[in-house]
């Protein structure tokens, strides 16, 4: 009896990892099945950081100074836009209902699902980022500052974003209310991601920057499958 | 008096933040008062409904629908 | 002790309880903030450098303090509604979310307007100013939340699971936020360069907060009143509370 409810507490890092990729593989799959879908999203990204030089002037001084805030307003906001697939269509065909009720510890499927995520967004905005930095007039220390901030902050975004997406589910009013929970708490994020660049271009050292992005990425790895599980089992009640 | 209302030149803004802290609060007292209202309301309407037994049935299903 | 504590913890007898608590903290609110309106626009004196605009701190300094004290106290009721399944400790934390609103919104708005005459404009980006925003944001999430899930006890725990989430960054915001800046403002304007002072402006500060402090409390358990009546409505006891009201 009692090691029963041991092994259901805390399952053993084999079955722990087998869940985390198990998860991790499907959702991948799923994700490159439709490329367009993703594809799309980049393509939003391209566009929103494309806008601003229009909506502002093309003169050096003004981008340079824009850049780094419009580059990551722009990866928050296509984090926002993908949210919503994580957990809705497993959640309207039951899936995710046959998921949470699996022997299978919930947060290590969770979490497999919040990676998945990440590597289908956050990490073609973090690799294309560079390459749209130049239309801001960045440099080669700056571009590669900027890569690094998005690269441990955009792990964060997924999952802090996943509580948010989690708590919608089955709630009205989906993607404007998701926005509403999750943009605030995204404020650090972006205030520690863009100000890398900022500590650079002043003449500091964007150490302290990289530094809390990879403390709050740490806080949000370990935190954040526990709260989405909880989530997702409220979402399922 | 005249002197008070006048806040050394600074009324506009200090009427403004009292003003509005007034407004919202009896606003807020206001709303308090109506939800009070309404919770009694609805709940003496489903404790008729549930009263008057079978025969008004249908309405309450009517009621649960929408 | 003990036993008081879980007689109060089921809506029934919560009910009562909170009815003559939500009077009595009427009655503190409105006589601490009488005396301490009188004491701030008559009695205290006009600052020396900011004229009688500084008068808006009574206002705004407990309009902000409750603002981030009242989603303490959301987040402490949610962590018990999440962790032993209460249904009273969720209706509290619904209950204090609007006025935990109110109260930002008042602290903004009335931190706009001192800001006017003292930095010369309504909206500096202030580091509290900012994060006090946030908070606002915060709470609108909550109530939001809330209005979109229909079955109340999943919002409950929607709804307690976010404000947790929400209180573990809100110190990170709060971080982040004096973090940026400090590091984009050249020159510091902030509540901190406020005037000295004097004796008279202390009390008047302490007697609105104590006012402010008692109407969150009395307007916030009066809410829960109508929250239990809302969510008991089926009930037995509310039967003869109604019965008792229309004899009344």
């Amino acid at each position: 009896m009692s090691e029963a409810t041991t092994t259901a507490a805390a399952p053993d890092a084999a079955s722990v990892s087998a869940a985390f990729g198990w998860a991790l593989a499907r959702d991948l799959r799923i994700a490159l099945r439709s490329k367009a879908e993703l594809g799309v999203q980049l393509m939003f990204y391209v566009i929103v950081v494309s806008l601003f030089p229009l909506a502002t002037s093309p003169s050096r001084e003004v981008l340079a100074t824009l850049g780094p805030g419009v580059l990551w307003t722009a990866a928050l906001l296509a984090s926002l836009l993908s949210l919503p697939r994580l957990f809705s269509a497993d959640f309207s065909d039951g899936t995710l209902e046959q998921i949470a009720l699996s022997p299978r510890p919930l947060p290590a499927l969770v979490s497999g699902k919040m990676a998945a995520h990440w590597l289908t967004t956050g990490l073609p905005v973090a690799v294309l980022a560079p390459v749209l930095g130049g239309q801001y007039a960045m440099d080669g220390t700056e571009l590669g500052i900027l890569a690094a901030a998005l690269l441990l902050g955009t792990p964060i975004l997924s999952l802090l974003g996943a509580i948010g997406a989690a708590l919608t589910l089955g709630a009205r009013g989906g993607g404007s209310l998701l926005a509403l929970l999750v943009l605030p708490l995204y404020a650090p994020v972006l205030i520690f991601g863009a100000g890398a660049v900022d500590a650079l271009r002043a003449g500091m050292s964007a150490g302290p920057q990289l530094s809390l992005l990879a403390a709050g990425l740490l806080l949000a790895l370990v935190a954040a499958p526990f709260a989405v599980a909880t989530a997702v089992r409220i979402a399922l009640d | 008096m005249s002197g008070f209302f006048a806040m050394g030149g600074y009324a506009w803004y200090v009427w403004m933040s009292y003003g509005a802290a007034a407004v919202a609060v009896i606003v807020e007292i206001l709303a308090l008062r109506l939800r009070r209202r309404h919770a009694f309301d609805t709940a003496r309407m489903a404790q008729d409904a549930d009263a008057a037994g079978p025969a008004t049935r249908p309405l309450a299903d009517l009621r649960s629908n929408g | 002790m003990i036993v008081n504590w879980f007689r109060y913890s089921s809506p029934v007898s919560f009910y009562p309880l909170a009815g003559r608590l939500s009077r009595a903290f009427g009655v503190l609110a409105a006589g601490f903030t009488i005396a301490g309106l009188y004491i701030g626009l008559v009695v205290a004196p006009t600052d020396a450098t900011q004229g009688d605009a500084y008068r808006i701190i009574f206002l705004h300094v407990p309009t902000a303090w409750m603002a981030m004290l009242i989603y303490l106290a959301m987040a402490f009721w949610s962590a018990l509604a999440l962790g032993f399944n209460t249904r009273l400790s969720a209706m509290m934390a619904q209950a204090l979310a609007p006025t935990g609103a109110l109260m930002a919104a008042l602290a903004l708005w009335s931190g706009a307007f001192w800001g006017r005459p003292t930095w010369g404009t309504y909206w500096a980006w202030d580091a509290r100013m900012t994060s006090t925003l946030i908070l606002l944001f915060l709470y609108l999430g909550v109530i939001a939340l809330r209005s979109a899930i229909d079955d109340p006890r999943r919002a409950d725990r929607a709804c307690a699971l976010l404000s947790l989430v929400g209180a573990v960054n809100v110190p990170i915001i709060y971080f982040s936020v004096q973090w940026w800046n400090t590091l984009h403002q050249g020159s510091s304007i902030s509540f901190t360069s406020a005037p000295k002072m004097a004796m008279t402006m202390v009390e008047g500060l302490l007697v609105m907060t104590a006012g402010v402090w008692s109407y969150c409390i009395a307007v916030t358990l009066a809410r829960v009143r109508s929250i239990i009546v809302e969510r008991e409505r089926g009930s037995g006891w509310v039967a003869s509370l109604i019965a008792r009201q229309g004899a009344r």
